[in-house]
């Protein structure tokens, strides 16, 4: 379990995270998902005590994670693979960490062969892939046996079967009672892994939801619908029980099938010219949602944009 | 999917602390081949510059010479350059954690950060002290092999107003070697390997304080080199001041039965000196200590 209460972490002038207040439960993996920068790495590093909250307060199990017995015991975090001494072979590495929480040194080779690292556990790690590497913090995080487990961005860079690895891994732990807390910045990731779902944009709380709701309430069905009379339309679709976005002469239908909003037109003579299904996916029920809250747009040059479109034309 | 019981894993009793936090520590010092290369440097430039230096002595030495002739700063010259490969290590001991990331993992395994530095602190302490000793005696020893019979290479008396060049007169051979018995020595001595590891101490807190490896190495080395060459540019009326205070010239009165310096300029005495230079590198620790424990990792 891990609680957070009004966490909030300021850089100068710039809020990382801002007023955050949330729980993860055990028992399942909890999804964090967010663009980059909107201060999931940040949070997860307030919880581990390596970055002091400016305000607000976190605690994992009841307790500031400072102040646990055997830290090691209570949270594995694989925040960084490659926050290691690379000059270190995988077992020493390991064991220094074991020995600072009083773990014994052949709980070392048990995690090396869970993570399948025995045969090259005397090799410095500066040397292994990226795989490996991932797969050594890994082990690290699973030292302790620990009741909470947080993992940053796991699957970042790794091949299709590892990802696999991962994810199984990751709802394993959580099928044995343990808190597993993943972040990532990709919905169609979470899709596969996580049953809960905190979602942040700057720094700032979204969702906090189970990702059957998440997806009922972000990917329903919608109806578009251009008309000239949009305005006495909306009217009689809000009042049919839709949910309305105007955009202008274009309205967004939810709630509301395509038949019904069609019928009602036709029957108050109301012309269209458009009506459209629209499936919003997940990934762009997410993008969406965070699309204001993400901290770096990458900015397409007008020139550039025109040239694609012209060679899209000339292609068609 | 692979088994996620632990066997190996007892049920936890008391509170992890330092105890546990000084054998990760040795594991981590122990098992960086940087810190093997980085210790041979240092006994091979130390030891080496030492023996090069007794034997060049035992050579060129005249009559003159011979009432102030410390045989014991004059068998560990080596330090002088030894110190300056030894804060290689005390840096790279601290600030390794922090170039490699190796920070975020070692304090999300224990988050009490006064614990991983003391324990830090403790472990490089020792080594320290070890490979500064075993560089002060073995350079002390080999000294004193030269020592034991110096061919004075004196010049004739030269008589007034004449023209002639001297003629060397017959060699002379003295005995000028020292044992650990001898007054002072082994104080001395064991100052050589003091010397040494608060050096490197310095350059410990230093990489504290910056956190970054080539900072703390440039630092170090400025204020145990540059701050005493720069004295020699002193005007005196400044350096009787200023030259005691110096860390080089403080720290290494404890590393010679004669004080280093001459009598034109006053000096610290041995211990008082080394106090002050010690005093140098708490500084630094303590600074270093109170950052460690208070930034963001």
């Amino acid at each position: 379990m891990i609680e957070a209460t009004g966490l909030t972490k300021r850089y100068g002038d710039k809020l990382a995270v801002d007023d955050l207040s949330f729980s993860v439960r055990p028992g399942q993996v909890t999804g964090f998902l967010g663009p980059n920068g909107a201060g999931k790495s940040t949070t997860m590093r307030m919880i581990l005590g390596l970055d002091a909250p400016t305000s607000g307060t976190v605690t994992v199990n009841g307790k500031p994670f400072s102040a646990v017995d055997h830290p090691m015991r209570e949270v594995g975090a694989l925040l960084d693979a490659k926050a290691i001494h690379g000059g270190r072979s995988a077992y020493n590495h390991l064991l220094c960490l074991a020995q600072t929480n009083d773990l014994p040194a052949r709980r070392v080779g048990e995690v090396l062969e869970m993570v399948g690292l025995t045969e090259v556990a005397r090799k410095r790690s500066k040397g292994f892939s990226l795989g490996m590497g991932q797969r050594l913090g890994i082990a690290a995080a699973l030292l302790g046996d620990p009741r909470v487990l947080m993992f940053d961005e796991p699957v970042n860079g790794l091949d299709p079967e590892g990802i696999l690895w991962i994810r199984n891994l990751m709802k394993a732990l959580a099928a044995g009672g343990r808190t597993v807390f993943v972040s990532s910045h990709l919905m169609s990731e979470m899709e596969h892994t996580a049953d809960h779902l905190l979602v942040i944009g700057r720094g700032r709380l979204i969702a906090d939801c189970t990702v059957a709701e998440f997806i009922e309430r972000n990917s329903e069905q919608q109806v578009k619908v251009r008309s000239p009379h949009a305005d006495k339309l909306a009217e009689l679709v809000s009042a049919a029980g839709g949910r309305v976005t105007a955009d202008g002469g274009t309205l967004h239908v939810a709630n509301l099938p395509l038949e019904r909003v069609g019928d009602l037109a036709f029957d108050n003579g109301i012309r269209l010219h458009e009506l459209t299904s629209v499936q919003a996916s997940l990934e762009e029920a997410f993008m969406e949602l965070t699309k204001d809250s993400v901290e770096y747009h990458a900015a397409v040059p007008a020139a550039q944009r025109a040239e694609s479109g012209a060679e899209q034309k000339a292609e068609a | 999917m692979t088994t996620l019981t632990a066997v190996g894993l007892p049920p936890a009793k008391g509170r992890a602390g330092f105890p546990g936090a000084l054998r990760s520590e040795w594991t981590k010092i122990r098992s960086v081949r940087s810190t093997t290369y980085t210790l041979l440097a240092t006994a091979i430039v130390t030891i080496g510059i030492s023996t090069l230096f007794a034997w060049g002595q035992s050579g060129h030495l005249g009559q003159g010479d011979l009432p102030n002739f410390d045989p014991v700063r004059n068998s560990m010259f080596g330090i002088v350059f030894g110190q300056l490969v030894i804060v290689v290590i005390g840096a790279m001991t601290l600030s390794g954690e922090y170039t490699t990331g190796m920070i975020r993992t070692s304090l999300s395994a224990m988050p009490r950060r006064g614990v991983v530095f003391g324990a830090k602190l403790t472990v490089f302490t020792l080594v320290a002290l070890v490979t500064g000793l075993f560089c002060s005696f073995t350079s002390f020893f080999i000294g004193q092999t030269f020592f034991n019979d110096v061919t004075l290479q004196d010049f004739g008396p030269v008589k007034p107003g004449s023209p002639d060049l001297p003629v060397p007169s017959a060699p002379v051979h003295v005995h000028l070697s020292t044992t650990l018995g001898a007054p002072h020595v082994l104080q001395a001595v064991i100052g050589g390997g003091l010397y040494l590891a608060v050096s490197s101490l310095l350059a410990f807190g230093l990489a504290a304080l910056l956190r970054h490896t080539a900072g703390a190495i440039t630092a170090a080395i400025a204020l145990l080199f540059v701050t005493f060459i720069m004295t020699q540019f002193l005007p005196h009326d400044w350096a009787v001041h200023v030259d005691k205070w110096i860390p080089f010239l403080a720290g290494s009165q404890i590393w010679g039965t004669h004080k280093l310096g001459g009598d034109a300029v006053p000096m610290l005495s041995a211990w008082a000196g080394f106090a002050v230079f010690t005093g140098y590198a708490a500084i630094a620790i303590i600074g270093g200590a109170a950052l460690f424990r208070k930034r963001d990792a």
